[in-house]
């Protein structure tokens, strides 16, 4: 079982997100995040998927993927060098005591505090997911009020590319 | 091309038009609130004629007979609600099998969709599982190039069931009528041709083996590639098995033909499949009814060359040495080409004749044998016979279950599109509906379906259609009061526990036929068996009932029990 990152280019059309999500139930694969919006093509749709599988799986997750209709293009993106990205929200309690503290830590991971109330902050973090991790287990945990995060984006280093 | 300007049809009228533009003779369905208007625009021209089923599920699979027997594309038309539903298990059926087929159904009007209106289901949603696409049609303008695109995709490609929903106001409104005369997809772009250095690899594989073996399945039926498939081991003179979905590709009176494999397959092609060094699949999926357990099949080592037009086929349950993805006529057109300009090397000879001589001595096992002179009638004796009547030309359907082995096993299938069988998704009731079909497209043929007493209560009510219709087919009725397979399960892995396998409270058959307005014949003695097959074949114009009362303790063999080896198999001499 290994962690795989596949970007799916695809027809921008009603229905196909639940053509993938219907491929990975029916088939029992796994599906640690999906990301999907449009492109800077509006007909194109580009989408993120991470699961993970032994190599057997993984393969037939691609050629499944590519099977269904309006599918483009698929890539494992894990095969070679890539980045990925992902974007949390976070909002933790920032009351006066709290305040320099938080602020310092938001500082250290790069973050920016997007939205303040008396007692929270909003943080807005991007970067891998690990990175993402490591700033949860940094805080307090009684300090952590609500998150949501994207899921992983990912795109191919270098010439790289996923075109139509 | 048909191009009406400034003259505004309905979409209805769009409907009928395309389907007239493709050539469709008929289109079987079953009318409701949602395609009133469809059915309007039918009623108004002969060009494509309608056949009105009892029951959804017909229409689908009569359509899906249609389509397997006459390399064309099914039609049906249902309507929104429980018409989709009803229809859902024929369209799961020719999506298992990949029959290329367009689906219309109605939906509600777009300005009720969500709203939970009456007969409304997400048919796109309820149906994306068990087609190879669908689309809900919007816009009036769309109708004709989503229909142009249905047709395209169910016979491309690896074929299949395509579903266009239309709701009800979109086949009202009106527009001006262009039937596009191609479509192309960016995101759809099957192969045709293999990759030339995978087939140089494959020629050199097959003329090196020692023990080879070649196994195809359904794809070479689909992709109509029997003539190449039988040049093609007559070239090598290397023993040849079939899936049950690929029956007829190659033919069975010949001897380089070992019969089917698999669960019920014969004990040579089995044992030749486990202990083969080179093995040419060929439009075959290695599925659990063929190869069993497949870390069992990977003990024996052996090279594979697997030749399929759906990438996700190869490499799926077996790891395959040589893929080649292409449509089989043009792959194996291919490796001929090659397979003549490369002399058999001259020690070739010597190991294929002792695999052979391998083979027939499993062959002499005579794995198939029964009891000939029983006082019942044996099942297998009256599928002897019906394939001695009709002189092995029949197209024979069947259902699901005991019966379907044994006509698998005991009709010698030497055409193509002779077999027509519900494989994959094991459809009990698919029968009589699919026969009706064949019969539509096969006017004049000899169409016989092999049911069983329980399956055939499934789709029962479509002997009504075969009476509007004046279908001919002959039903075989193999009635041994049990759901024999699952009897035959319940023997030897259930301590003979019949649960709910038991038939009881059957109809009267020959009475039920004659109901329905057809001819009923009742066959209870094996010295009647032949005489009555010769007089129901000889009435061309009716439909013949016949219910043979089978003996209810048979089993089908050999058998590879559930999650065993394709080598484990039982035979009748073990018990």
């Amino acid at each position: 079982m290994s962690r795989h990152i596949i970007s799916v280019l695809l027809e921008n059309e009603a229905g196909a997100l639940s053509r993938v999500a219907g491929l990975f139930s029916a088939r029992a694969y796994n599906i640690e995040s999906l990301t999907v919006a449009p492109t800077e093509d509006a007909s194109l749709s580009r989408m993120t998927i991470v699961t993970s599988g032994s190599e057997d799986v993984v393969e037939q997750i691609t050629k499944q993927l590519n099977k269904l209709v309006e599918v483009v293009k698929v890539v494992d993106l894990s095969e070679a060098e890539h980045i990925e990205r992902e974007l949390m929200l976070i909002k933790v309690r920032a009351g006066a005591k709290e305040r320099e503290d938080m602020k310092r830590m938001t500082d250290i991971f790069r973050g920016r505090v997007i939205d303040v109330s008396e007692n929270t902050y909003t943080i807005e973090l991007t970067g891998d997911g690990r990175k993402l991790d490591a700033f949860i287990q940094a805080l307090d945990q009684g300090a952590i009020v609500e998150t949501v995060r994207t899921g992983a984006s990912g795109i191919g280093r270098g010439n790289r590319v996923l075109r139509a | 091309m048909d191009r009406i300007k400034g003259v505004e049809v309905t979409g209805a009228e769009v409907v009928v038009r395309c389907l007239q533009e493709e050539g469709v003779e008929y289109v079987f369905g079953y009318p409701g609130g949602a395609v009133l208007f469809i059915y309007d625009a039918l009623f108004n021209q002969d060009k494509v004629r309608h056949v009105l089923v009892r029951h959804e599920q017909g229409a689908a699979h009569a359509a899906d007979g249609y389509s397997r027997s006459s390399k064309k594309v099914g039609v049906c038309l249902v309507t929104s609600g429980p018409g989709v539903t009803n229809a859902v298990t024929g369209i799961a059926t020719a999506y298992m099998d990949s029959i290329p087929m367009v689906i219309i159904t109605g939906q509600v009007p777009t300005h009720a969709i969500g709203l939970d209106a009456f007969q409304e289901v997400d048919t796109v949603g309820i149906t994306r599982p068990c087609v190879k696409h669908n689309f809900l049609v919007k816009n009036v303008n769309d109708i004709a190039v989503t229909l142009k695109k249905a047709f395209y995709l169910a016979q491309t490609g690896r074929p299949g069931p395509v579903l266009v929903d239309i709701p009800k106001d979109v086949s009202a409104e009106t527009c001006e009528y262009h039937y596009p005369e191609t479509v192309s997809m960016r995101s759809y772009n099957p192969v045709r041709k293999g990759h030339a250095g995978q087939v140089k690899k494959a020629v050199k594989l097959l003329l090196d083996a020692k023990q080879p073996m070649i196994y195809t399945g359904g794809g070479v039926i689909l992709s109509d590639a029997a003539p190449q498939l039988a040049e093609l081991v007559r070239l090598l003179g290397y023993p040849c098995t079939s899936t049950l979905m690929g029956l007829g590709a190659y033919p069975a009176t010949d001897p380089l033909f070992l019969g089917m494999l698999g669960m019920h397959g014969t004990y040579e092609a089995n044992m030749a499949m486990q202990h083969c060094d080179v093995l040419l699949a060929i439009g075959a999926r290695f599925d659990d009814r063929v190869i069993g357990n497949p870390a069992h099949f990977a003990q024996n080592p052996r090279k594979i060359i697997h030749i399929d037009i759906d990438p996700s086929s190869i490499s799926k349950r077996v790891r395959v040495d040589v893929p080649i993805v292409g449509q089989v006529p043009d792959v194996l057109g291919d490796l001929l080409k090659q397979l003549r300009q490369n002399a058999q090397p001259a020690d070739a000879a010597t190991p294929l004749k002792a695999w052979w001589a391998q083979i027939e001595r499993w062959r002499a096992k005579d794995c198939l044998h029964y009891d000939r002179d029983s006082k019942i009638i044996k099942p297998q004796f009256v599928i002897e016979k019906l394939y001695e009547v009709t002189g092995g030309d029949a197209f024979v359907t069947s259902d699901v279950g005991q019966h379907q082995m044994w006509a698998a096993q005991f009709y010698k299938f030497d055409q193509p599109r002779r077999w027509i069988n519900s494989g994959g998704l094991g459809t009990m009731g698919f029968g009589l509906p699919a026969a009706m079909g064949v019969q539509l497209a096969n006017a004049g043929a000899t169409v016989a379906c092999v049911t069983g007493e329980s399956s055939i209560q499934m789709c029962l009510q479509e002997l009504s259609t075969c009476k509007q219709y004046r279908l001919p087919i002959k039903v075989i009725n193999l009635n041994n009061k049990y759901m024999g397979m699952v009897r035959q399960w319940q023997e030897f892995f259930h301590g003979n526990r019949y649960a709910e396998s038991y038939m009881d409270a059957l109809p009267d058959f020959v009475k039920l036929a004659e109901g329905y307005g057809h001819r009923g014949m009742l066959v209870d003695k094996p010295e009647d068996v032949e005489p009555a097959l010769r007089d129901a074949f000889k009435r061309k114009d009716e439909l013949v009932f016949l219910d043979f009362i089978t003996d209810q303790t048979e089993n089908v063999f050999p058998m590879v029990p559930g999650g065993k080896g394709i080598s484990e198999m039982i035979l009748a001499e073990d018990l």
